[in-house]
């Protein structure tokens, strides 16, 4: 499916300074029943956002207004759990295009990577960098540069570098997926599968 | 020149890569791609889209399963959205000549637990679906890893993913386990010894006499809680025991097949001197009945200890204390005697034959306490009737349960099976989630003996206790 092209991203940010938040809270199951992949902004963090009679819950971070942008800082070990892509669908339709934490589950971070989110590692320190900025200032702004392999915290310039392999950074900065590059390849999977034992 | 040493993990691998991108992923062919009707249709929607067909229908098998009723199975499915999705797997797959094992079929089952059952999954393959506990078919020796709606479309497509090649880590445990310990027990010990996050970035492979001695079941159960550590996969090296299981099934190679096949999957072994990125050594000794009491499944520790202090535990003191929140424990609180309202006995992880079997052999001759709501879930129909014909069936209607029809069920409380706000459920399921298996829903991860040991008494139960001598 394709998705916006991402070179630079300036924005303010949301903060989540919770560790290990799986898949099932960024979407819960019960929302999965979906044919198509349209409103799953609406269920993001569905029971941390609202109580079970539907009001928001107004302790949540996203339920708090002076807390918005593009970008969400999330813990350690972000997206454990399920393979569920609707996490990712979740937070893209809710107005997210990036990801910051210092550590990524890895079906999450692929799953995030093949719909145009940016999951961006950085360092622990420089996580708690961002917290502490944002908690200071709501309104800070984070630049994430994707060509520069960047994530720099405006007010103070403070700035680290991010890996990302040549191939994905291409994708995304042009807005490819991957089922155009496989199309492409036919021949050779063909070729590879007269082989197969199996 | 002699050969370079290689891993079990790097020879699968390595004869599956199409084609290495420099500073890019491979490009892996996939020998078997499982689907259901929770991530499939969006995939399906795609390559309609885009006008491309199915590459290889025969090599892709959907079974409908995440949110199928376990009762009444043979009335149509009463919630207006699960049946909706049911019927767009079934009419992908008969649109797109898939086979497909739909709600109702006798080989309708959990899709983990229906692959190896059939010898759809055969040693050395690798497998992927769009479900993190694809991860169980590694049990086989083979690659097999959860994957998201955009990877089912790429395999529809083209039969092959694009993936960065992971560390590779072994874990190896030596010695006999102890009485009442079961495969699941071993799975919980090491994520608690490694967090939930432990083993992420890595492809694992088990090894030492606790794997090299446990039942092709006992393997699917420890390769499916791969995931729960951050692990993509794990493996371990198939052996007469993979062997023995293998041959006969519906799909498995016949005849000179399958000696061709044998002959190569006897090779599928990591080789003397193979290095790995990470190597855990564990001390099956040190392996008590496990149960968890937080919120992610590290979060563990042999059911005689107390709930640790948030000093003691290597998750961030914030987010330890938001989980013994919303369990309602505290930290130094004994886990022994806890009352409990929920058994769920089933999943991917623990929903076969053998785990009835230690279930039954618990509860025989007692009874159900007046406390406990009780659902029984075979993994498969073929389970299922392996229960009744085993008289399994009676041991367990006797002492006051009954069995539910196969299917994902309160592992993940997508159908009706809701494990209500506040309650406490034992599950032998693979996820502590908050809400997982309802929303407010408290659940303590465990085996089946321990679970049928809740079962009979109330509260938390240490299963030796239950167990004969021996």
């Amino acid at each position: 499916m394709a998705y916006d092209k991402f070179t630079v991203l300036k924005s303010t940010a949301v903060p989540m300074p919770i560790e290990n938040v799986d898949t099932d809270q960024i979407i819960p199951a019960r929302f999965l029943k979906a044919t198509e992949r349209k409103g799953f902004g609406d269920n993001l963090f569905r029971d941390w956002r609202y109580n079970s009679d539907n009001t928001p819950k107004k302790d949540f971070v996203l339920n708090n207004p002076i807390y918005s942008g593009k970008i969400l800082v999330g813990g350690k070990n972000f997206g454990s759990g399920s393979s569920r892509e609707h996490a990712a669908w979740a937070i893209y339709d809710y107005g997210f295009r990036c990801v910051v934490s210092s550590f990524f589950a890895d079906i999450f971070k692929g799953n995030s990577l093949n719909i145009g989110i940016l999951p961006v590692t950085v360092s622990e320190a420089f996580l708690d960098k961002i917290f502490k900025a944002i908690e200071a200032n709501p309104n800070t702004e984070l630049e994430v540069n994707l060509p520069e392999q960047s994530i720099t915290i405006l007010a103070t310039g403070e700035s680290e570098k991010f890996d990302i392999n040549n191939y994905k950074k291409h994708n995304l900065t042009n807005g490819y997926d991957d089922i155009d590059y496989l199309q492409a390849m036919k021949d050779d999977i063909r070729n590879f599968a007269q082989g197969s034992i199996y | 020149m002699s050969k370079i040493p290689a891993t079990l993990f790097d020879k699968v691998w390595d004869a599956h890569i199409v084609r290495s991108i420099p500073d890019g992923p491979d490009v892996l062919f996939i020998d078997r791609h499982f689907i259901h009707e929770v991530t499939s249709p969006v995939a399906f929607l795609g390559i309609e889209s885009r006008g491309i067909p199915v590459l290889y229908p025969e090599r892709t098998f959907a079974t409908a399963d995440h949110n199928t009723p376990t009762i009444h199975q043979d009335q149509p499915v009463k919630d207006p959205l699960s049946a909706k999705q049911l019927a767009a797997l079934s009419g992908n797959a008969q649109k797109y000549g898939i086979s497909i094992w739909a709600l109702g079929s006798p080989k309708n089952g959990i899709v983990h637990v229906v692959g190896p059952e059939n010898g759809i999954t055969l040693p050395g393959m690798t497998i992927v679906c769009g479900d993190s506990h694809t991860s169980t078919h590694g049990a086989f020796g083979c690659i097999a890893f959860g994957i998201g709606t955009s990877e089912v479309e790429m395999v529809l497509a083209s039969q092959c993913i694009m993936q960065p090649k992971p560390k590779k880590m072994r874990i190896t445990i030596n010695g006999k386990l102890g009485k009442g310990v079961l495969p699941k027990d071993v799975a919980l010990y090491m994520i608690s010894q490694i967090t939930a996050s432990g083993a992420t970035g890595y492809f694992c492979e088990y090894a030492g006499e606790v794997f090299e001695n446990m039942s092709m079941e006992g393997r699917m159960t420890v390769c499916n809680m791969s995931i729960e550590m951050g692990a993509r996969g794990g493996m371990i090296a198939p052996d007469e025991t993979t062997f023995s299981y293998v041959k006969g099934r519906d799909k498995a190679p016949k005849g000179e097949a399958w000696d061709k096949a044998l002959a190569y999957w006897k090779t599928l072994k990591t080789d003397a001197d193979a290095v790995f990125d990470k190597e855990l050594v564990f001390d099956a000794a040190n392996i008590e009945p496990q149960i968890t009491y937080g919120t992610n499944p590290g979060l563990g520790t042999g059911i005689t200890n107390t709930i640790p202090k948030a000093t003691d535990v290597k998750d961030g003191e914030a987010s330890y204390k938001k989980s013994l929140t919303y369990m309602n424990f505290e930290e130094g609180q004994p886990l022994l005697g806890k009352k409990i309202d929920y058994v769920f006995l089933g999943s991917c992880t623990n929903g076969r034959i053998e785990d009835f079997r230690a279930f039954a052999q618990v509860v025989k001759g007692r009874k159900k306490a007046d406390n406990i709501t009780a659902w029984l879930v075979p993994g498969s129909h073929i389970v299922e009737e392996q229960i009744k014909k085993e008289g399994i069936l009676d041991i367990l209607n006797e002492a006051g349960f009954e069995l539910r029809q196969p299917g994902c069920s309160a592992c993940l409380a997508m159908n009706d099976d809701k494990i209500p706000a506040g309650k406490y459920a034992v599950s032998t399921s693979n996820r502590n989630f908050e809400g997982r298996q309802g929303p407010g829903a408290r659940t303590l991860l465990a085996s089946p003996y321990v679970a049928a040991a809740v079962a009979v008494t109330g509260v938390v139960t240490d299963p030796r206790e239950l167990l004969g001598e021996g």
